[in-house]
């Protein structure tokens, strides 16, 4: 059986050679440079432009404001139904009166290089007025803070809250009640190859073609018709090698709407390439949150109650089109969801400030929610005297519970988290970890553990952004094509950005249809070729492409089988296909090659009998239905050595187990996990988006802003549980953000397990070197 | 991210380097490794209107040993002085320092002469050509001169070089017999710009230290001595109690710049557990 197989990937080997094609290789005849103009300041008026010095430089062809983009391009507001009351204020794709964040483009320098246009760039002088800025969320709510946006009161952009049950009392009734307050810095997604786009506007035919480094180009086929003005079938986005996008690369980007508004106003190809610092500037960030949080215990441990305070922003706008809501969301929903619980009580605010825009980005909120929960269950058992490990075990929501929606509204059709965590403890001795623990401290070598239990939420229901009233597919459809040789064409609405679900998406075709591997090619990332599909985020694309292929390929199959039954004057239901030839089932003999069957139904289909036509090629789909996600869960285990001299802490061993249903090919599943918590670990203890109090980012390289590197990761040892949904035939589950999801939880308890001994704790991630020795009290 | 456009200039011996340096000074940058210049360029913090290469000249890659003495040219790799067994016996601080520089696509690229010349406070080999008293060769068509590296570097980014000469080479004292050197540092991730560093040398003398050099990268606007330490080290016998002196006089000897994110108390404080360990080090060898 091919699914389920480890296969290797063919792409990996091409772009490991260097052979990639990525957006910034395509280079298109008269194609312009764009560079953007950029706010030196976090909140500033914008007054007189001057481009005349721009303009004067040799090679420069146009510079660009908002006024000159005001009859190419719309303006968007980023609101979402189900959120009724969430405010969404006007964002255009140059500011226009005002910039909201350092580094919102104000300009767009058009040049023959990119170097020239940062020439012009340089040369653009604006008459800039300072507005206070506003970097904190607690600042950004305070009554005397300046309101970002002219159309609101203050600027708290949204606020919500769920009960369950009655906390209030739980908490009065309770033997002990573990409180914290976290603060989760800013990061961002980080992709090895940044945001890029090469639109084209050809006048005759009003075509807009566009290559991009995207993860979704029917929603951006969608967008740009309606933003631009432009009947869709006009408009085409190709996704190219896409050189990793975590959630990065599935929003609309103001910039690239530039390019594209540009290339249509010049009636030339414009490309813009993000460099590094434009990255992190202005590319969509994550996480800013600062949580308040406490848990109730019984004597003996059980969760009697949970309560959530979170409050975050949105940066200065919401993101379009999905809004920045569903960090906070997915936090005041998960926090706890493994647990058996039912007092609940969470709320959330959202804030605008003068940072650029949160977005989604992998796992979103999950980290947090593990994190929050996973800490304050430690703290707990360890007043109370209790194993946390055994805290867990009993709390969980176990096969007894299951279907259940969470007290955060959540379903959970069927959860593995006993057998999870039995299998960590199976490969981690958490006993004899102990015992070297209790004899390194000897020493001054300080070691700790910390378990995390962790929901994931994937592939998310077409009633989410359906209700929310965007234009987002949650709905995929596969079409294959048998060639005439009998090889397989799989056109797909999943796009592969690294990932490796091509190869996925291969093996189920294949395995389905019962022809050899080599014999299928898949085929994504194309607005126009490609069926209408959501693309590949929110770990969508096993779940929901992956059963998608798997109809089609049932269907193709059928239809081979009846040429064949026809041909063969059998009844189909005697006959099989194995290894590409059609097998008689009783006897094993292998009537006729699947090539065959091909060349007979695409030139001489008057020689099959009777009515059977030979529709070789199908399309089939595939979506939930009143399910917003299809969960999967896992444990994760990670042990640390903390230097309580200098604050350093390195990762020593990080075990995930995990749970994704069945598996298309665990070299795939594997890698996903291993760089999702390698990107946890990043969160836990590197990467961080900082600014100054005036709004400056200080981390604008790879210098200040630091990425977990091998050097630092601990080999990620990694175990499956299968679980398979019964909402489809696959089974499948995502299993994208897995890694992400566990990792934070996992660290912080380790570093707080090993400095236990100086009855010092640490809430604030990352855990650099400088706040571990605060929180040690050694500076 | 692109460079601002600029000339480009590849003599083909030293003198025509020197010529040209004469002739555009200010104006133009010298460009060897390229490892801190380009970025430099990229971010538009540097425009120079010339960039003269040097990197193929071979008078400054030579690697001499004459009697007390190593004279390094100013366009060895750091990973050509990672291999030399040379540096490794006669110059162990050097050996030790260059293992943290940055990563292996740096070292292959990055110069002795450029990364001095470029006077990062949190430079490996900058803090240890001051552990070592070293002494730079600067040359132009004016002549050649040795300055010091303790006068060499004048501040952040800021050195003794005028705009017409070039750091042709580093002359190093070699170890004497039975020399102690140590380079410690600490760095976020290996090949981090250090957040505090170290470079020791001394001898061992009657249960003691003489000879005492001890330089810190990364705590001020240029490595610096740490005086009063060095003096306290060899003031008597080392042991348990005078390390824990020794500690607590570097932390009130340094005065580390205001940075949001490692603010000057936690600098002050590695620099006082990086000497601990340090002479813990020591102690151990004595015991050995």
């Amino acid at each position: 059986m091919t699914i389920g197989a480890e296969v290797p990937r063919d792409r990996a080997k091409r772009l490991l050679s260097g052979r990639g094609r990525y957006v910034d290789d395509i280079n298109l005849p008269r194609m312009l440079h764009l560079a953007l103009v950029r706010s030196p300041h976090a909140h500033a008026r914008i007054g007189a432009i001057d481009r005349a010095d721009a303009l004067a430089l040799p090679g420069i062809v146009a510079v660009l404001t908002a006024a000159d983009l005001e009859t190419a391009v719309s303006s968007w507001r980023a609101a979402h139904k189900l959120f009724p009351g969430m405010a969404a204020p006007e964002q255009s794709a140059l500011a226009r009166d005002v910039v909201r964040w350092q580094g919102e483009a104000v300009a767009a320098v058009l040049g023959e290089s990119r170097a020239v246009a940062e020439d012009g760039a340089e040369r653009v002088s604006v008459d800039w007025r300072e507005l206070p800025a506003v970097m904190d969320a607690n600042q950004a709510l305070a009554p005397e803070a300046a309101v970002l946006h002219g159309d609101m009161a203050n600027n708290l952009a949204f606020a919500a809250e769920i009960t369950a049950g009655d906390a209030e009392a739980a908490f009065r009734a309770a033997a002990h009640v573990a409180e914290e307050h976290f603060r989760f810095h800013r990061h961002s997604g980080v992709s090895l190859e940044p945001r890029g786009i090469i639109a084209e506007f050809e006048p005759g035919e009003s075509r807009l073609t566009v290559h991009q480094s995207h993860q979704t180009p029917h929603q951006q086929q969608d967008l740009y018709a309606r933003l631009l003005g432009l009947p869709e079938h006009k408009v085409r986005v190709i996704c190219p090698d896409v050189g990793g996008a975590f959630g990065l690369k599935h929003h609309l980007m103001a910039d690239e709407l530039v390019a594209c508004a540009a290339a249509r106003l010049l009636c030339r190809p414009v490309k813009y390439i993000a460099d590094r610092l434009e990255s992190f500037l202005s590319d969509v960030h994550c996480r800013d949150h600062e949580v308040h949080a406490r848990m109730a215990f019984s004597p003996t441990g059980e969760i009697l109650a949970l309560q959530v305070d979170d409050l975050f922003n949105a940066g200065a706008y919401g993101q379009y089109p999905r809004s920045s809501i569903a960090e906070g969301n997915q936090i005041i929903r998960l926090t706890g969801a493994p647990y058996r619980h039912a007092n609940y009580q969470a709320n959330l605010r959202m804030a605008f400030l003068n940072k650029s825009i949160l977005g989604h980005i992998r796992s979103v909120g999950h980290p947090i929610a593990c994190a929050v929960a996973e800490r304050l269950i430690d703290l707990g058992a360890s007043r109370l005297g209790l194993d946390p490990i055994a805290v867990r075990r009993r709390n969980y929501l176990n096969e007894a519970d299951f279907p259940t929606t969470s007290v955060g509204g959540v379903e959970f059709e069927n959860l593995s988290f006993t057998a999870c965590l039995d299998k960590a403890l199976e490969i981690i001795d958490v006993a004899q970890f102990r015992q070297e623990q209790a004899e390194l401290r000897t020493r001054n070598v300080h070691r700790g553990i910390g378990v995390a239990t962790f929901v994931e939420l994937t592939a998310i229901g077409p009633e989410y952004y359906g209700e929310g009233g965007q234009h987002i597919s949650a709905q995929e459809t596969c079409l294959l094509r048998l060639e005439a040789s009998g090889a397989v064409r799989c056109y797909t609405g999943a796009t592969d950005q690294g990932q490796g679900i091509d190869t996925g998406i291969q093996q189920v075709v294949a395995g389905v249809l019962g022809v050899p591997l080599s014999e299928v090619e898949v085929i994504s990332g194309d607005s126009a070729l490609c069926p209408m599909g959501g693309g590949s985020w929110g770990s969508r694309g096993a779940a929901l492409a992956g059963e998608a292929a798997l109809r089609a390929a049932a269907t193709l199959r059928q239809n081979i089988l009846a040429i064949a039954a026809s041909l063969l004057q059998k009844n189909a239901t005697e006959l099989t296909i194995e290894q590409g030839m059609v097998v008689d089932i009783a006897t094993t003999y292998a009537h006729m090659a699947v090539s065959e069957i091909s060349r007979i139904g695409h030139f001489q289909p008057y020689s099959i009998p009777g009515d059977v036509t030979a529709d070789l090629t199908v399309v089939e789909r595939y979506a939930t239905r009143g399910r917003l996600f299809l969960a999967g869960n896992g444990v994760q285990i990670a042990i640390v050595e903390v230097d309580v001299d200098t604050g350093i802490v390195r990762p020593l061993r990080h075990l995930v187990v995990h749970d994704c249903g069945r598996i298309l090919n665990p070299l795939l599943v594997r890698e996903q996990i291993r760089g999702g918590a390698v990107q946890g670990i990043g969160a836990a203890l590197y990467e961080e988006l900082r600014y100054d109090p005036a709004g400056q980012l200080l981390t604008g390289s790879f210098a200040d802003y630091l990425v977990p590197m091998a050097g630092e990761m601990p080999d990620i040892e990694v175990a499956h549980i299968e679980t398979p949904t019964e909402t489809s035939v696959l089974g499948a589950k995502g299993a994208g953000e897995a890694g992400t999801a566990g990792a934070v939880g996992a660290i912080l308890n380790a570093v707080n397990d090993a400095i236990s001994p100086f009855a010092a704790s640490i809430a604030e991630v990352p855990i650099t070197p400088a706040r571990l020795l605060r929180a040690l009290g050694r500076f | 991210m692109k460079a601002p456009d600029f000339d480009y200039e590849r003599p083909a011996d030293l003198p025509g380097a020197l010529d040209l340096l004469a002739r555009h000074g200010a104006e133009a940058s010298l460009i060897a490794g390229g490892q801190s210049l380009l970025t430099l360029l990229n971010f538009r913090l540097a425009a120079p209107e010339l960039l003269i290469d040097i990197g193929r000249l071979a008078a400054l890659k030579q690697l001499v040993e004459t009697d007390r003495h190593i004279e390094i040219g100013g366009l060895l790799r750091h990973c050509d002085l990672a291999a030399s067994p040379l540096i490794a016996r006669a110059l162990p601080l050097l050996h030790q320092a260059i293992g943290h520089i940055a990563h292996p696509a740096v070292r292959h690229r990055g110069t002795i002469g450029g990364s001095l010349a470029m006077a990062d406070p949190a430079a490996e080999l900058a803090a240890c050509c001051l552990a070592l008293d070293g002494q730079f060769s600067l040359l132009s068509t004016r002549g050649q001169r040795w300055v010091a590296a303790g006068d060499f570097f004048q501040g952040i980014y800021a050195t003794a070089l005028a705009p017409d000469e070039i750091l042709t080479a580093v002359r190093l004292p070699k170890g004497e017999p039975g020399g102690i050197s140590i380079f410690d540092e600490v760095a976020r991730r290996r090949g981090d710009f250090a957040l505090a560093g170290l470079a020791f040398a001394a001898t061992p003398q009657a249960g003691g230290l003489k000879g005492v050099r001890l330089a810190l990268l990364g705590v001020a606007d240029r490595p610096i001595l740490a005086r009063d330490t060095m003096a306290l080290l060899e003031s008597g016998p080392l042991n348990q109690a005078r390390v824990e002196q020794a500690a607590a006089r570097i932390v009130g000897e340094v005065d580390p710049p205001e940075d949001p994110a490692y603010p000057p108390a936690y600098r002050r404080h590695l620099v006082g557990v990086l000497l601990r360990r340090t002479l813990q080090r020591v102690l151990m060898a004595f015991s050995a």
